[in-house]
C-alpha cells in the first residue's frame, strides 16, 4: 500500500463532521493543518438572506466555529479564498446548466473542480502531503488489481459516493475520508469525546451557496446583479400533444420530474417531462411519459475498476436519493462514455444528475447523464 | 521552531524601553488628567511631556510652547484618518463635502470619503506613485478636503506629499495625510510637508494597540466627532489614555534618537532580501521598485504562483510575511493597491509583503531567503495559479 503518512491538511467548514476528522486525525498524532475555503461571500445577492441558522457554509458563522474547532485542538489554521475560482467553475457552470435544459449538481463540480483539484493543489503548495474531509465515503487500496477503490460508505444514510464520481486515481492517492467507516451517531458521540464545541450543530443539507434550496431564485437573483432582463428567460409550456398550455419565467425554474409549480390546472397530475433550452420551451405531461428504460452516460471516471471492454452488469444510481437500479452498462469505444440498459424503466431520467455505478457497496465510477 | 516576524507593516511588539515607559504610568500617574489635584496633574504632566515628543517626531519643534497643542490622540490610525476627514469635510454640509484622495489609501481613509456627498479617487502610475498634476486636475469647487497616504502600507511607495500640499495650499483646501505606514520610518516633517492634517498609529513602531495620534495644524478648523467633554481641546472627547500616551511618546523618542541608524540597518537587510530573491528565484519582481520607499518593506510578485500557499507554507516553517489584505473571513483578497497600479489579478494573488523590523537580525534574513527559495519552487509545482 503506498506511503499514507506525512502531514494532513483537513477541509474544516465549521460542522461536526470535519471537525471530528481533524480531532481524530490530531489526536492520532499525525501533523494536521486545518483550511477553510471561503467560497462564497453571502453578501452577495442580498435580497437572498435569511435570518438564523441557515444551514449553508462559508458564513462567518462557520468560519468563526471552524477557528474555534482548530483553536480548541491547537493545529495551525488558515481560510483560503476561492470565491473567483468557485463562481467560475462551480455557480456559471450550475447556472449554464440549468439553462441548457439541464439540472446539474453542484456538489459534484465542486468536489471536481475545486475541493479534489485546486484545492488539494493548494494544500500540497502549502505543504501538506494530502488532504481528509469529513465525507461519508471509503477509499481503500486493491493490491490485486492496484487500484484504489472507493465504497459507500458504513452509515449508508449519509453515503456521498454519488457525489464523489468524479474522483481519479490521482486524487484518491492523496485522500482521505476518515469517516467512511462510521455511523453518523458515533461521529457525533466523538465529537462530544474530542470536546468539539460544534459538537451539536445540526447538519447542512442544502446546496451551499442556495439559501432554503430555492436554486431558482438564487439563479434570478443572480441575473439582476449581472443585468439579465426576466424578458430573457421567458417562455411558453407546452404539453406532450403540442399544446401550448401557459407561460413560464425560465427553463432554470424547471427540471424533470417536477410536479409542484407548474401552474397549469388539469384532471390529471402533470410533470415537466423535459425542458428545451434552444427554444425556452418546457414540455408537460402525464407522469408515464418519464418513464424510460436506456440513457446514455458522458464523461465517465472509472474509480475501482479499469475501464471495462465488455458490458457489465452494475446498480446505476441516477440522483443522490435514487435507489441503485439494476442495469447493464455497454461500453460505447471510448472509456468515457456509456448506455445504460435499466431492467425495469426508470422515473424521470434527468440530464445533467449524476450516474453513479455501484456493484454492492463498491463505487465502479459513474459520469454525467446526457 | 524558531519563529521570525517579517509583517511589521501589519504590527510591531511593544519594545521594551516602551514597556519601561509605560508601566508608571498604568500603576502610579494614575490620575485622570483632568482632574485639580496632586493626582491629575502629574498625569497631565506626563500626558503633555508625550505630546511634546510625539510633536518631535513630526519636526514641530518643542520650543515653541503652544506648538505640541497641534497634536490629537486618538486611538489609532483609523480613527486619525476619520476624524480628520469628517472633522474637515462634514460641518455646515448636510452629507459633507467633496473629496480627492487616491486609489492606493488604506481603507480607513477609502470608506470614510465614501461616506462624503463625492469623492474622486485619483489614480497612480505603474510604481504606485501619485501624480500630483492629476489632484490639481480633480480638483471642483465643492473639494473640502485631499488626502493622499505618505507611504503606502503594500508596497512602502512614498508619495510626493509636499507637492500635493503645495497644490492645497494654493486652492485654500485641507490637505491630510495618513502618515500611519511612514511615521517611525521614514524622517518625518509636517512643516516641511505642508501638511494641515497628518494621522499617526503607535503600534506601527512600537507602542501598544489603540493610541495614535492626529496633528492639526494650528488654525484648521476641525469638529469633533466624539462628543463629551472638553479634552484634547474639545477634539476628541473622552478619557485622556495616559499610559498609552505616554508610551507614544517614548516610541516616538526612540525613533527621534536611534531611528535613522535603525532604517539603514533595516534598508541594508531589505535590499539583501530582494536582491536574493530577484537572483535566485526566477519569475520574481519587486512591485514598485522604480519609487522611492521605506526603508523596510519589499512587495514581491511571483510570476504563475498563488500566493496563498506560499505564506501557509512559510507560516508553516515559522516566517510571518503577509499577502494582501484579509476579508471579513480572514482569507485574503487580492490587494486593491497593487491592482490599482496595473496589475492583473492574477499577478495580484502572485504578491507577498515582507516587511522588516527591529527584531530582524541578517541570520533570520539569510533563513528566510532559503525558505521563499524552497517554498516558492514547491508551490510552483504543486500549486499552479490558475488561469
Amino acid at each position: 500500500m503506498p506511503e499514507r503518512e506525512g502531514t494532513i491538511a483537513v477541509a474544516m467548514s465549521g460542522g461536526v463532521d470535519s471537525s471530528v476528522v481533524a480531532g481524530m486525525l490530531h489526536r492520532q498524532g499525525r501533523q494536521v493543518i486545518g483550511l477553510t475555503m471561503q467560497l462564497w461571500n453571502q453578501r452577495r445577492l442580498p435580497e437572498l438572506a435569511v435570518e438564523g441558522p441557515t444551514g449553508r457554509c462559508c458564513s462567518i458563522d462557520d468560519v468563526y466555529d471552524a477557528r474555534h474547532v482548530a483553536q480548541h485542538l491547537g493545529i495551525p489554521y488558515y481560510v483560503v479564498n476561492f470565491e473567483q475560482r468557485f463562481e467560475e467553475q462551480v455557480v456559471k457552470p450550475f447556472i449554464d446548466e440549468y439553462l441548457a435544459g439541464r439540472t446539474p449538481i453542484p456538489c459534484t463540480l465542486c468536489n471536481n473542480f475545486i475541493k479534489f483539484d485546486q484545492f488539494l493543489e493548494m494544500a500540497e503548495g502549502a505543504g501538506a502531503d494530502r488532504i481528509a474531509t469529513g465525507h461519508y465515503a471509503r477509499i481503500d487500496w486493491n493490491p490485486d488489481s492496484g487500484r484504489w477503490e472507493m465504497r459507500r460508505s458504513v452509515d449508508r444514510s449519509k453515503d456521498q459516493t454519488y457525489f464523489l464520481c468524479g474522483l481519479t486515481q490521482a486524487q484518491l492517492a492523496r485522500t482521505m475520508f476518515p469517516l467512511g467507516g462510521f455511523e453518523k451517531s458515533a461521529v457525533r458521540e466523538l465529537a462530544r469525546e474530542l470536546g468539539i464545541p460544534t459538537a451539536e450543530k445540526r447538519d447542512s443539507q442544502e446546496i451551499c451557496f442556495v439559501p432554503n434550496g430555492d436554486y431558482a431564485a438564487f439563479i434570478d437573483s443572480y441575473f439582476r446583479e449581472q443585468g439579465i432582463s426576466p424578458d430573457d428567460t421567458r417562455g411558453e409550456l407546452v404539453t406532450t400533444d403540442g399544446r401550448v398550455a401557459g407561460e413560464h419565467a425560465g427553463v432554470h425554474h424547471f427540471t424533470v420530474g417536477q410536479r409542484r409549480g407548474i401552474g397549469v390546472a388539469a384532471m390529471e397530475p402533470l410533470y415537466v417531462i423535459a425542458t428545451e433550452p434552444a427554444t425556452r420551451r418546457v414540455i408537460i405531461g402525464r407522469g408515464d411519459a418519464l418513464l424510460r428504460s436506456r440513457m446514455r452516460v458522458h464523461g465517465v471516471n472509472w474509480i475501482s475498476i479499469a475501464p471495462p471492454a465488455e458490458p457489465i452488469r452494475a446498480e446505476v444510481k441516477i440522483r443522490n436519493k435514487h435507489a441503485a437500479a439494476a442495469s447493464s452498462i455497454l461500453p460505447s469505444g471510448d472509456p468515457a462514455g456509456v448506455e445504460v440498459v435499466f431492467d425495469e424503466p426508470q422515473r424521470a431520467i434527468t440530464p445533467g444528475q449524476g450516474a453513479v455505478f455501484y456493484s454492492g457497496d463498491l463505487v465502479l465510477g459513474g459520469g454525467w447523464i446526457a | 521552531m524558531n519563529r521570525s516576524y517579517f509583517d511589521h507593516n501589519a504590527t510591531t511588539p511593544v519594545s521594551s524601553e516602551v514597556l519601561e515607559a509605560m508601566l508608571p504610568a498604568l500603576t502610579e500617574m494614575y490620575g485622570n488628567a483632568s482632574s485639580i489635584h496632586y493626582f491629575g496633574q502629574a498625569a497631565r504632566k506626563t500626558l503633555d511631556h508625550a505630546r511634546k515628543q510625539v510633536a518631535a517626531m513630526l519636526g514641530i519643534s518643542a520650543s515653541g510652547a503652544k506648538a505640541a497643542d497641534e497634536i490629537v490622540f486618538t486611538s489609532g490610525g483609523t480613527e486619525s484618518d476619520n476624524l480628520a476627514i469628517f472633522g474637515v469635510a462634514l460641518p455646515g454640509i448636510a452629507r459633507g463635502g467633496h473629496a480627492i484622495t487616491t486609489t492606493i489609501e488604506h481603507p480607513a481613509v477609502l470608506a470614510a470619503c465614501a461616506q462624503l456627498t463625492s469623492v474622486m479617487q485619483v489614480r497612480v502610475d505603474a510604481n504606485g506613485s501619485v501624480d500630483p498634476d492629476a489632484i490639481r486636475r480633480a480638483l471642483t469647487p465643492d473639494t473640502k478636503i485631499i488626502s493622499v497616504m505618505h507611504a503606502n502600507n503594500e508596497t512602502g511607495v512614498i508619495q510626493p506629499i509636499t507637492e500635493i500640499a503645495k497644490i492645497a495650499r494654493e486652492a485654500g483646501i485641507a490637505m491630510h495625510s495618513d502618515g500611519v505606514q511612514a511615521a517611525g520610518k521614514i524622517p518625518v516633517n509636517v512643516r516641511e510637508l505642508g501638511v494641515d492634517l497628518y494621522s499617526i498609529s503607535g503600534h506601527k513602531f512600537y507602542a501598544p494597540k489603540g493610541i495614535g495620534g492626529l496633528f492639526v495644524r494650528k488654525g484648521v478648523k476641525l469638529a469633533a466627532m466624539m462628543h463629551g467633554g472638553h479634552h484634547e481641546r474639545d477634539r476628541r472627547a473622552g478619557t485622556e489614555n495616559v499610559s498609552s500616551a505616554v508610551a507614544l511618546g517614548r516610541a516616538a523618542q526612540w525613533i527621534i534618537e536611534e531611528g535613522p541608524a535603525e532604517w539603514a540597518r533595516q534598508q541594508a537587510l531589505r535590499d539583501r532580501l530582494e536582491e536574493s530573491i530577484v537572483d535566485r528565484v526566477p519569475g520574481a519582481h519587486i512591485n514598485g521598485a522604480g519609487a522611492p520607499r521605506t526603508p523596510n518593506t519589499s512587495n514581491i510578485r511571483f510570476d504563475g504562483i498563488d500566493a496563498e500557499p506560499l505564506v501557509i507554507a512559510l507560516d508553516l516553517k515559522g516566517f510571518a510575511v503577509s499577502s494582501g489584505s484579509a476579508c471579513s473571513s480572514g482569507a485574503a483578497e487580492p490587494s486593491h493597491v497593487l491592482i490599482a497600479m496595473g496589475l492583473t489579478r492574477e499577478q495580484a494573488r502572485a504578491s507577498v509583503r515582507f516587511s522588516l523590523g527591529r527584531s530582524n537580525t541578517l541570520e533570520q534574513v539569510d533563513a528566510l531567503i532559503d525558505a521563499v527559495v524552497e517554498c516558492v519552487a514547491h508551490v510552483r509545482k504543486m500549486a499552479p495559479a490558475y488561469a
